[in-house]
């Protein structure tokens, strides 16, 4: 069901409406000084009745995580904000940042009372330089007005929010590579435990979470936890509120719309994205970033077993709600809340190709499945694209995308894995036509 | 030469170094800072600069230099323009693009133009996805490209 919200993107393509002047304008920081003045425990129990299930792709629950916090320690804890967006097909924090800057900041402020810290590390990613400027301007206005430094809103918690630049690597949206890399070192993700609430940023107790998730936690605080759920369809699965979502390649308006949770890909494609861009059909869509699996157009929801489902068995995919454990139970992602929308103009092998060549480039190298696999099966899919592989070479795609799944230190490798998977199983016959023929049968172009 | 900052970027580098609890951590932006006052590129007289500020081993810095795409081991064009390659671009004319500035610039992708005025390479996402195809020239976005538009920004840094 589509119900647009305008929580976090009201100002969004206002002019100037990234300023403090327009934020308060809007209520702003009124949450953040809210939480200030509650106790540490009540501001993680308002976050957990939210249930935001985690924005960046994971959608792990925002309060139960900041529960997992020590309670007492003698180092200091600390916030950081995962910034590195680089996800193909995903682009929704680079707008929080860029156009509602100060929701970020603020959130920020009660993210770092939820979890005991005193210092906020956001994490951009390098490319990304009007966010980057936005952020500090932001930071600098909250500071002039007494909303962070030593004594936000005269309550004695000190606050400080930093930006932190990356260089250039896909892996450091991972956490723990995101923290090596805010440490000053490669951008290599580390073993799991410890976690980083034991041990993160300079060993200290950490919590990382989605710019999303902490940009909408002053809203959570206006409305109440509770009652920032309940606008979900979804509230009684525990995915609360209202997201961005995006929707890229080829529809008529590709965007960020804004909505509760609860938005179908259907309305997401054909209604917000107005439709297959130049009339044509869709041949597939990968709900949520490129990690994703894939999935045609003509699949449908097969739970015969969870009557939760109930309601959508048998259905088309494309009418389920997005949301974490809806798709997750489908055998899907919902990942980022990021669609790419793939038109019948689209060749999937060339898309295939496309996708394997990012994970090869972003591969880290530290764990050999994933470095070399990546490579295996970018060589396998050149030989495709040029006519000259084998049949058995289709299935070597298949098999060392499984040997790279649950084989590495961080999830990359399983997200390298995912959309392999999924193109050469669900699009076998334009597969087998290249090696047949060249792929004389296929569109051989990306472009609509 | 041996490398060395002015004295407005040297206090920039202080104010860096404050932001955080150790000075390893003030590694990269120190980095950005450094190449961007090197005409682009990180030397071996910028991680030397870097290892020695920064109480590191010049081992760690190249180490970190060579692990992310935005450091230069090599000098660069003037200007350095990237064109969004992956999925969401490519599925709005990206691959044509960058075909586009080939031909224009006379260079394939990873190359610099004969008088020194562009680097032309290819990016992984640039978190850009519903306004492709994008390109990034120097610190600026340029989205919903047209081939037209695309001549207008390289003709204009080609004159620079």
């Amino acid at each position: 069901m589509i119900k647009r919200t305008e929580y976090l993107s009201k100002n969004y393509g206002k002019p100037e409406g990234w300023s403090l002047a327009t934020y308060e304008a809007g209520g702003g920081y009124k949450s953040a000084k809210k939480a200030l003045g509650m106790s540490r425990e009540a501001v993680v129990e308002e976050m957990k009745k939210a249930h935001i299930r985690g924005r960046g792709g994971a959608g792990f629950d925002a309060g139960t995580k900041w529960s997992f916090m020590p309670k007492e320690s003698k180092k200091p804890h600390y916030l950081v904000v995962n910034a590195d967006e680089g996800e193909p097909g995903t682009f929704k924090d680079r707008t929080i940042m860029e156009q509602n800057p100060h929701a970020l900041v603020e959130g920020c402020v009660i993210g770092c009372r939820g979890i005991g810290a005193n210092a906020a590390y956001i994490f951009v990613r390098d490319e990304l330089h009007l966010a980057k400027a936005r952020l500090w301007g932001a930071i600098e206005e909250a500071r002039a007005k007494g909303y962070l430094g030593a004594r936000p809103f005269g309550v004695d918690y000190p606050v400080e929010v930093y930006v932190h630049t990356g260089a250039g690597a896909y892996i450091c949206g991972e956490e723990t590579a995101l923290l090596n890399s805010l440490e000053g070192r490669r951008g290599e993700p580390r073993l799991k435990p410890p976690f980083p609430a034991q041990v993160g940023a300079f060993g200290c107790p950490t919590t990382v979470n989605n710019v999303e998730t902490i940009a909408i936690a002053p809203t959570v605080f206006e409305l109440g936890g509770d009652a920032f759920s309940q606008l979900s369809e979804l509230h009684p699965l525990n995915d609360g509120g209202v997201r961005l979502f995006g929707v890229s390649g080829h529809v008529e308006r590709p965007g960020i719309y804004e909505c509760a949770v609860g938005l179908t890909l259907r309305e997401l494609i054909y209604e917000l994205g107005g439709g297959i861009l130049g009339g044509r059909e869709l041949l597939a869509v990968i709900p949520g970033g490129s990690s994703c699996p894939v999935h045609r157009a003509d699949e449908i929801v097969s739970l015969p077993k969870d009557d939760r489902f109930a309601p959508w068995q048998g259905k088309s995919l494309l009418d389920l709600p997005l949301g974490v454990d809806t798709f997750r139970s489908a055998g899907s992602m919902l990942g980022t809340c990021c669609a790419i929308v793939l038109s019948d103009a689209v060749d999937p092998v060339l898309a295939t190709h496309n996708l394997i060549k990012f994970y090869k480039h972003e591969s880290c190298g530290q764990c050999t499945p994933c470095r070399e696999g990546c490579g295996w099966i970018e060589r396998i899919l050149d030989k495709v694209v040029h006519g000259t592989a084998t049949l058995d070479e289709l299935d070597q795609i298949t098999e060392i995308a499984s040997n790279i799944t649950g084989n590495t230190i961080c999830a990359f490798g399983d997200g390298a894995a995912q959309p392999m998977l999924s193109f050469v199983s669900k699009f076998r016959p334009a597969f087998e036509d290249y090696v047949r023929t060249g792929g004389k049968s296929q569109t051989r172009t990306l472009e609509a | 030469m041996p490398f060395a900052l002015s004295d407005e970027l040297e206090r920039e580098l202080e104010r860096i170094r404050a932001r955080y609890p150790n000075a390893m951590a003030a590694c990269i932006p120190t980095l950005h800072l450094c190449q961007d006052a090197n005409h682009g590129w990180v030397s071996d007289e910028v991680i030397q600069f870097v290892a020695t500020r920064l109480g590191l081993s010049p081992a760690h810095v190249k180490g970190v230099v060579t692990f992310y795409s935005l450091f230069n081991e090599e000098r660069p064009g003037k200007h350095q323009v990237w064109v969004c390659r992956t999925l969401s671009c490519a599925l709005r004319g990206s691959g044509s693009l960058l075909e586009h500035c080939e031909k224009k610039l006379g260079i394939r992708s990873g190359e610099t133009t004969k008088d020194g005025k562009i680097t032309l390479r290819t990016a992984e996402c640039l978190a850009s996805c519903g306004s492709g195809p994008v390109m990034q020239v120097d610190k600026t976005y340029h989205e919903g490209l047209t081939p037209a538009r695309v001549d207008e920004i390289l003709d204009r840094l080609l004159a620079d």
